[in-house]
């Protein structure tokens, strides 16, 4: 194994069709218009020196290092900033060039420090790099002069010399290593959008500042890493590099945290993780990341990680430490008493969306087969099940339409119910670019999310009040079709015509117009048409929606209603289109696709079709149930009423992450045995009875699945710190219950999956790891994948419009409960946080707040930072408030990261008509002052407390 | 406090709402089926013992649904 070298072409590749040939070197070379001359250079295999440019960014010709000579023209130009053109005769190497380049590197190097030995950037220092190059022997001017390299210089002050700032937790600035390349600052402003940074003063003054001359931690720096990426230096590095030194190898995998699925390189040295960086032929991210994939995975070697099997009798019991095939006979013996004394149907398991695709498949696996019953189900059924539902319903399949790249061809987005910004961030980097180049965005939400401002980027946007999607998106479709918007040709040959009448003529009612809604929704009319009008008319509208849409009593008919939109107005099947969800978890695609529901197989298969079923039962040797099983909530209710007994609960925390966090502590004490499977002691595991360790992404081979139905390979970089990864624990447990499943590899599981399920015909770890990913369907159909689906028509044949009735949830304000709360996400962490709170992530995020607009504040006697009650039908709690305008007067926010403060305990019972994805964006509240956290949160960091004791292991007497 | 048989029928009522505005006909269909599919049958049993005892607060589509559903089985 070695390091990975990507090649830097110096410029950003052309995407230009007309091809241009030059001589370079005495080498002809045929390059796309528009290519640089240093990158048409670097294709031909000759690497022009260069400091200020890198191919993730433009050329900005400030260096002066890659200079060339064109036979016929004056001077000596940049070759990154000079284009090709045909016939042009180039010469990277002469006389003059050698000397004009030796000068340049002798100024620089005579304000640098010449620490090469002891600096963190040895042997990854482009500067030292160059020098080397360009033969730099001797700098004449010496080093006294005026420099930004020594704190004193001739025994007094330098004020040209800043020191360190090391503020952010995972990487340093040296100004004293800074040759003002500008590459941190254009990374800053073109990858990630942001626009931290900038260079203060001129000439000789000129500095790297964030903000304005603040600290990175304090300036407006989201931690993307994409400066540090960008850094030809050891100005900017990353705190693990200087700690540890040079990675020696490094190996390609998946980031484990957002549905976008970024591909990382792993730099090792030995089994240490030094850092990860993001690889740039990785197709989802394009070589950007965000804070977590890039710096927060410190979680993975935490001290409270638990490395050893548990198990107790009842759950007031310390943990005892037990052997692995202590712990699973343990469990096994206990799921059989359960089933003998409660029958087969009373037990069941939730699959993981933060495991493999092979896990996932496993578990499910165990389940139907070993179990013998369908009572699967996976955190999908709380994020994204309308999802599948909807798309299904009117397109045929339960997945987004596009690729990410899509986005690079769009003129109109339209997100709704989503913030990319904060969750899914390095698709919001790609989407902003796009926007930055003239693209329109409207955003459907009930706050003002980073992405409806931000620098260069200003939205249309209609803030709704919460639980008023299906009455908005209604009256969008009412203009459309009123105003005469409608693709008719399209929706005459994709979709089934007088189904599309029925709908036409129901949104067309006066009562769906904006007018009339508008007292519902809140959102003015005025706005409403505009926005309408500019997604029907303004060229490729590509819808990109989140849990806003989803995770309502309406969220499948929301989902039904984008659809709608899309095939009226002709905006599916090609690029720069499409219906987008954004997928919370790293695999929720991925646990869907494997048949975590317990309705369907793999592949979205009803398990009641004998068809099916029986290819499942000759290739597992067993017969399976034909009945649905339980979803999530009914399990709950199930456990209350006594007919659900023993759960396994595969990298999932459903304690923390489900609504209704009474009901689900009543569910789970009643059940009488809980597996917990999983890296930490979470929520959950306190009403557990047995707790298997579980293994990170970095620990195990397998695939991920992101939003863009990507499938990408995930590579173990180190053992398991637990001794298993999570395939080989479920397999261990099978076996102990009886029910042999025999794997010596993930790539086997996965040749099984393909086996049986039609969209995956094609793939293989041998064609992951030839194609580096493949989006599915991928058969023989489409041997490479699907980038984009329904071109010249829809998987289930005709697109199907349905109606759409906005009807208001019951969860309504009255005078108890005045505001309505929604809950959402910030940058740093990660869902329930159990990963990015055990990392410094917790620096930007410490507690999770509660937004408050400035009249309900008032009104209450708020202030900012005070403690607050929060108090719902459900329950209440108490956490600081955060006065702000983001949100609308009678409408609150807060995130729901750390169990401490548990949002949940607010959100109620009430869900999805389709799905039972529970209704957590709206909860009537309210809130009162408070002097700190309420007793149910005193009793439940008792009860946590409690339950998490390990027992002290006793030494055997001699 | 939360399941049985309250709580399902709340749910098959919310079902029976977002089909009601495609007509009696499609919505019977429409109800049975989605039933059918995603409810474990504990939960079919359970409405269905509801049904017979006189079948309270059901929605007359709903009623309808869970009779045509229960002669199926």
């Amino acid at each position: 194994m070695s390091l990975i070298q990507e090649t830097d072409f110096g410029t950003p590749k052309s995407k230009s069709e007309t091809m241009v040939t030059l001589t370079i070197d005495g080498n002809q070379i045929t390059v796309p218009e528009g290519t640089s001359i240093m990158r048409a250079a670097m294709e031909a295999g000759t690497q022009i020196p260069k400091l200020c440019a890198t191919d993730m960014v433009d050329a900005f010709g400030s260096c002066r290092l890659c200079l060339v000579e064109i036979e016929g023209r004056a001077g000596t130009p940049a070759s990154c900033t000079t284009p090709v053109m045909p016939g042009l005769v180039v010469h990277t190497q002469s006389e003059r060039l050698k000397q004009l380049r030796k000068g340049v590197m002798e100024l620089y190097i005579s304000d640098h420090p010449l620490d090469c030995l002891t600096c963190a950037a040895n042997g990854d220092c482009e500067l030292q790099d160059m020098a080397g190059a360009v033969g730099l022997r001797d700098v004449r001017y010496g080093y006294e002069g005026e420099n930004h390299v020594f704190a004193k210089s001739h025994g007094c002050e330098n004020d040209n010399w800043m020191p360190k700032d090391e503020s952010n937790p995972y990487f340093t600035y040296d100004p004293s290593k800074c040759i003002v390349c500008s590459r941190c600052v254009r990374a800053c402003e073109e990858v990630q959008g942001t626009f931290a940074l900038t260079i203060s003063g001129r000439g000789f003054d000129s500095r790297v500042s964030p903000g304005m001359n603040e600290s990175f931690l304090g300036s407006e720096c989201v931690s993307c890493g994409a400066c540090v990426q960008a850094c030809p230096t050891a100005t900017l590095t990353e705190k693990s590099v200087i700690e540890i030194g040079q990675p020696e190898h490094s190996v390609v995998t998946t980031c484990a945290y957002c549905g976008v699925g970024c591909a990382f390189k792993a730099e090792m040295r030995g089994e240490e993780v030094v850092r990860m960086v993001p690889w740039k032929d990785g197709k989802a991210n394009r070589g950007h990341s965000c804070v977590k994939g890039r710096f927060a995975w410190g979680y993975t070697t935490h001290k409270e990680r638990i490395l050893k099997p548990m198990i107790r009798e009842r759950i007031e019991d310390p943990w005892q430490e037990v052997s692995w095939d202590e712990a699973l006979n343990f469990a096994a013996a206990k799921f059989k008493g359960i089933q003998q004394k409660y029958g087969r149907d009373a037990v069941g398991g939730i699959t993981s969306s933060r495991c493999t695709n092979e896990e996932t498949y496993l578990v499910q696996k165990l389940i139907r087969a070993g179990f013998g019953n369908n009572n699967v189900d996976t955190c999908a059924r709380v994020c994204h099940s309308p999802t599948g539902y909807g798309l299904s319903q009117t397109f045929g399949t339960s997945a987004g339409t596009q690729d990410f790249d899509s986005v690079e061809d769009t003129d109109v987005v339209l997100i709704i119910g989503a913030n990319p910004a904060s969750a899914h961030p390095v698709f919001a980097s790609r989407l902003k670019k796009r926007l930055r180049q003239g693209a329109r965005l409207i955003v459907i939400d009930p706050r003002r999310t980073e992405m409806v401002e931000s620098p260069h980027v200003k939205a249309l946007h209609l803030p709704l009040m919460p639980g008023t999607n299906v009455a908005v998106l209604t009256a969008l479709a009412h203009v459309i079709v009123t105003e005469g918007l409608a693709d008719e040709a399209f929706v005459r040959e994709r979709c089934d015509w007088s189904e599309f009448e029925d709908w036409a003529t129901f949104v067309a009612q006066e009562k769906h117009s904006p007018e009339a809604t508008a007292i519902m929704t809140g959102v003015d009319p005025k706005v409403l048409r505009e926005a309408a009008r500019i997604y029907a008319t303004g060229g490729n509208g590509a819808i990109y929606y989140g849990l806003g849409v989803t995770e309502h009593s309406q969220g499948s008919t929301t989902v039904i209603a984008i659809a709608n939109l899309a095939m009226a107005t002709g905006n599916i099947g090609r690029p720069g289109v499409g219906v987008n969800p954004l997928r919370g978890q790293n695999n929720v695609q991925g646990s869907c696709d494997m048949g975590s529901f317990p309705h369907e197989l793999p592949g979205y298969r009803h398990i009641a079709g004998d068809a099916v079923r029986e290819q499942f039962e000759a290739m597992w040797n067993v017969k399976l149930n034909n009945e649905p099983g339980l979803r999530i909530p009914n399990m709950f209710d199930a456990a209350i009423e006594g007919s659900f007994m023993g759960l396994y609960v595969q990298g999932e925390d459903i304690l923390q992450s489900d609504p209704n966090t009474k009901h689900v502590v009543a569910a789970l004490s009643a059940m009488e045995c809980v597996i917990v499977h999983d890296l930490f002691l979470n929520e959950t595991a306190n009403y557990a009875h047995v707790f298997l360790p579980g293994s990170t992404f970095l620990e195990k081979d397998g695939t991920f699945t992101n939003a863009e139905r990507r499938i990408q390979r995930v590579r173990k970089v180190m053992t398991p710190l637990n001794g298993y990864a999570d395939w080989e624990v479920t397999i261990m447990l099978g076996k102990a219950m009886g029910f042999e499943m025999n794997y010596a590899h993930p790539s086997e599981i996965m040749d099984e999956i393909a086996a049986l399920t039609p969209t995956f015909a094609g793939v293989s770890y041998a064609r992951l790891d030839e194609l580096g990913s493949v989006q599915w369907p991928c058969n023989e159909k489409a041997p490479e994948g699907t980038p984009v689906m329904h071109i010249g028509g829809f998987v289930r044949g005709k697109g199907k419009f349905i109606l759409t009735e906005y009807i208001a949830t019951d969860e309504r304000t009255g005078p108890r409960y005045p505001l309505l709360l929604t809950t959402g996400r910030i940058l740093s962490q990660y869902n329930v946080g159990a990963q990015t709170r055990r990392t410094e992530n917790v620096v930007w995020h410490a507690e999770d707040r509660l937004e408050i607009h400035p009249h309900d504040a008032e009104q209450r006697g708020v202030r900012d930072g005070d403690w607050v009650r929060l108090a719902s039908r459900a329950g209440e709690t108490a956490l600081r408030a955060e006065i702000t305008d983001r949100v609308a007067p009678g409408v609150v926010y807060t995130t729901f990261h750390h169990p401490d403060t548990q949002a949940n305990v607010i959100t109620t019972d009430f869900s999805d008509w389709a799905t039972n994805c529970p209704e957590y964006k709206v909860t009537a509240v309210q809130i009162s002052p408070s002097n700190g956290p309420s007793d149910w949160q005193k009793a439940y960091d008792e009860q946590a407390r409690h339950s998490r004791r390990i027992a002290p292991v006793v030494e055997a007497a001699e | 406090m939360s399941s049985s048989p309250d709580k399902l029928v709340y749910m098959a009522n919310q079902i029976g709402k977002f089909f009601q505005s495609q007509g009696r006909d499609r919505a019977v269909q429409g109800i049975s089926e989605h039933i059918w599919k995603f409810w474990d049958p504990r939960m079919r049993k359970q409405i269905f013992a509801h049904l017979d005892a006189g079948g309270t607060g059901l929605d007359p589509d709903v009623r309808d649904a869970l009779q045509k559903l229960k002669q199926q089985a």
